[in-house]
């Protein structure tokens, strides 16, 4: 190719090559172009995984719209006061891991492992109370499957602590069956939700360890950016999840 | 015409393959196993292609070895039923979703825009790792009694009915999947934020259009047919109702998660297909492709199109018929940008100083088929004519016309055309044309007596049929046997060629794109010096300008 159409960058590459941190990879021109392009992959893996959880909800919809009143008796099955609680523990670690970006950003070293390890808490505390909401669920019954119990729904009175709540008239059995088609819906959802979690809390124990020896408060910011992103998605899923899976027919 | 031929070699007494180049800047074996190369994972890619392809291809021998007879006399029918599923599933997943764009995309991409790699290389290996595992759990399921649901999975067949490996399938088809969406990923963060100063959209050449036109389907469509296939699991495992009629579920929106992915992902297959055909064309043309706005946003618009029409597959299958109205009327819609670059393509070579080398011959079968086999997609379409012929060998015919007489014709005629950039060197011609020739001619032998099975009502997917069928199916098999000599012959020669090809130089044909303008093969960064795009693209004129100076700079010295 003759001079005219192309940049000299072969004899200032040498001395560009010190002013580069050691984080650019080879074929970026510029930190900047690397972080708008890992930034922008990030972005479209999200809109990867909005596809994914959207083959769910489409299923949801429909069968919400089918089995109305199995839906409601089922979901009065959940807790909502261990629903909430979990709400507001994932909005308190999107919370901590927004300040963990700012902490990378302005490079406050002992401010990043501190709300990492936040992050990291608040995350297992959710998945803990989820393990309690999923054990109820298993001593009643209620996991889809051969072992799956209508009595509940057909006879709600045998289950005082619910129809105390919201006196659910006894459903017929054909409509009954249909809760089960909710809570495969519920397992699937808050399941594929908990692995997003137990993921990112294992990529968190790796950032954790890293943050310590002073990986990301030395400018290069974008894998903890990436990741906060990840985490406001998956927080952002569950709070779509508590809305549909909970919160059905609530009122009197 | 007085020339006969655009090829233009260096001269072949002095002429050296570079010492420096992406093939011997590292040796050995873990060099290429943790490669970031975007044209070492592209060579990776091709070599594991290949070897699935022809197991693809044997399964499909024997099928039509078995259809020779009418009685199902080779095998046990559900020994055929294995077969055609594992030649579908390994064909679809494993060939042609990622055929062009995992080869000649990975390859070609960054050099077309300027670029020294793709965006995220470390993801790009990663997917052929995964690529590779879903390769070889599918030969494991194969090896351990394969399975029988068609390649679609069709529930509840394949989650009450079957005994067979539905689970390591779908399993194998969930992580080929995440290969490919990765692929699409790094390809649209590429094509945005990688490209050279000076390359604007509208002078990237139109293969990158027709590659990113399918990345947005592999990065929107492939993660539905993933959460499908783990339903299908779940629902085979545990037995959650969400598909199940017995528990309220239905069967139904099985179909509708499925081709909700299956449907896009033929464009997925056929796009980049087509770049390469916008490509060979204007070279061997000589011509800027005619329309190249109308031909960019076309790739665009059948992506867009193409995921509004997945319900066409379930005509017969008790959806309503206002939706069967409306889904005919918008697969009619895929017809307008299909048809708008095949009528370019075709006044691109209107006046063009046309030549008749390989890559072109392959561009011509790929021209008549794919519009036979994109106009028999309007019969489909239209749902009266639907209903006759579906679920019989009309609908055999038109996907192989689409997919390999289309999509195979592109793949191969890419792989002669970037052949010579990839190793340096050029396969031979003559015995190369022939194989091209003897392909088109295979092809039409084996494929089209099918449509006329189809129209008589033959159906698909039984290994024994009436006996009147006899002759058109003998046709078929027949066909098949030179179809098959026209593939072995490329990887002959292709190999041959490695050592004994003459070498290329860096732009044999005398093509305008960026890829052509270093040597060949090229240095791991692609180029020298980075490039600038100051020219149109497709711009024969400023090629020649170019090599006119280049010749004076010679003559002075």
């Amino acid at each position: 190719m003759p001079d005219s159409s192309t940049v000299e960058h072969g004899a200032s590459v040498a001395a560009e090559h010190e002013e580069h941190p050691a984080y650019l990879r080879h074929h970026f021109e510029s930190t900047e172009q690397q972080a708008d392009a890992t930034n922008f992959a990030m972005w479209l893996f999200l809109l990867t995984e909005i596809m994914f959880f959207g083959g769910l909800f489409t299923a949801y919809l429909i069968y919400r719209n089918w089995y109305y009143p199995a839906f409601v008796a089922a979901s009065h099955q959940l807790d909502v006061f261990w629903g909430t609680l979990n709400t507001l523990v994932l909005i308190c670690s999107s919370f901590t891991m927004a300040m963990g970006v700012w902490c990378s950003e302005t490079r406050r070293k002992k401010g990043l492992v501190l709300c990492l390890a936040l992050t990291f808490i608040l995350g297992l505390c959710f998945l803990g109370i989820k393990t309690i909401e999923y054990s109820e669920k298993i001593e009643k019954h209620h996991v889809p499957g051969f072992h799956y119990s209508l009595q509940s729904f057909t006879d709600p009175q045998s289950d005082p602590k619910v129809f105390n709540e919201y006196h659910d008239k006894p459903l017929p059995v054909d409509l009954a069956v249909h809760t089960e088609v909710y809570f495969s819906l519920y397992f699937l959802m808050t399941g594929m939700h908990a692995l997003h979690m137990i993921i990112g809390i294992g990529i968190l124990a790796f950032m954790i360890f890293r943050a310590r020896a002073g990986a990301y408060t030395s400018g290069h910011v974008t894998f903890v950016e990436n990741f906060g992103l990840y985490w406001h998605f998956v927080d952002i899923i569950w709070i779509y999840l508590f809305a549909l899976l909970y919160l059905i027919s609530r009122h009197q | 015409m007085s020339e006969s031929t655009i090829v233009k070699l260096p001269d072949q007494s002095t002429a050296r393959i570079p010492k420096m180049n992406y093939l011997s800047k590292e040796n050995g074996i873990l060099s290429w196993l943790l490669t970031g190369d975007h044209k070492r994972i592209a060579i990776l890619y091709l070599i594991s292609l290949s070897f699935f392809f022809f197991i693809g291809g044997a399964l499909a021998g024997l099928i039509r070895l078995e259809l020779l007879t009418p009685q199902a006399d080779l095998m046990a029918t559900d020994t055929y039923n294995k077969v055609f599923t594992m030649h579908g599933l390994i064909m679809v997943f494993f060939f042609l979703v990622p055929s062009v764009p995992a080869t000649l995309g990975n390859f070609l991409i960054p050099m077309m825009i300027g670029a020294k790699d793709l965006a995220l290389p470390k993801i790009n290996l990663l997917s052929w790792y995964l690529y590779i595992a879903g390769g070889s759990l599918m030969l494991y399921t194969m090896a351990t009694g394969g399975v029988d649901t068609g390649w679609t999975f069709t529930t509840p067949l394949s989650t009450h009915y079957v005994n067979t490996n539905v689970l390591t399938t779908g399993l194998a088809a969930f992580i080929a999947g995440f290969s490919s969406i990765f692929t699409g990923l790094n390809f649209i963060v590429t094509i945005h934020k990688m490209r050279a100063p000076g390359m604007t959209w509208f002078k990237l050449p139109l293969f990158v259009w027709a590659h990113y036109a399918a990345s947005i389907l592999m990065v929107l469509a492939t993660p539905v047919v993933a959460i499908a296939i783990v339903l299908v699991a779940l629902e085979r495992t545990i037995g959650i109702g969400v598909f199940d009629p017995t528990k309220g579920g239905d069967p139904i929106l099985f179909q509708h998660l499925f081709w909700f992915y299956s449907h896009p992902a033929v464009y997925i297959m056929i796009l980049p297909g087509m770049g390469v055909i916008s490509e060979v064309i204007s070279t061997f043309s000589r011509k800027r492709v005619f329309g190249y706005t109308a031909v960019a946003f076309s790739s665009v618009a059948i992506a867009v199109f193409g995921f509004f029409v997945w319900a066409h597959h379930m005509f017969i299958m008790g959806i309503s018929n206002y939706s069967v109205l409306v889904f005919s009327l918008l697969t009619m819609l895929v017809a307008v940008p299909s048809a708008i670059k095949v009528f370019n393509w075709t006044f691109t070579m209107y006046k063009g100083s046309i030549t008749f080398e390989t890559p072109m011959i392959y561009a011509f079968g790929f021209l008549g088929l794919f519009t036979i086999g994109g106009m028999t997609g309007v019969f489909l379409g239209t749902s009266g004519t639907d209903i006759h012929l579906t679920e019989t060998y009309f609908i055999v015919a038109h996907f192989h016309f689409v997919m390999v007489g289309g999509m195979l014709m592109a793949f191969l005629s890419g792989i002669h055309f970037w052949w010579p950039k990839m190793t340096g060197r050029m396969y031979p011609e003559k015995i190369s044309q022939l194989a091209a020739v003897v392909t088109f001619i295979g092809f039409n032998f084996t494929f089209f007596p099918q449509f006329i099975l189809g129209t008589l009502g033959m159906p698909r997917r039984y290994a024994s049929y009436p006996p009147e069928f006899q002759i058109l199916n003998v046709f078929s098999t027949a066909g098949a046997t030179i179809l098959g000599v026209g593939y072995l012959l490329p990887v002959l020669y292709l190999v041959w060629s490695l050592k004994y090809g003459k070498i290329a130089g860096n732009n044999p044909w005398q093509a305008t794109g960026l890829e052509w303008q270093t040597q060949s093969p090229p240095l791991t960064e692609n180029f020298v010096k980075m490039p600038i795009m100051d020219h149109d693209v497709y711009d024969y004129e400023w090629l020649e300008a170019q090599q006119e100076k280049e010749k004076e700079v010679a003559s002075a010295r």
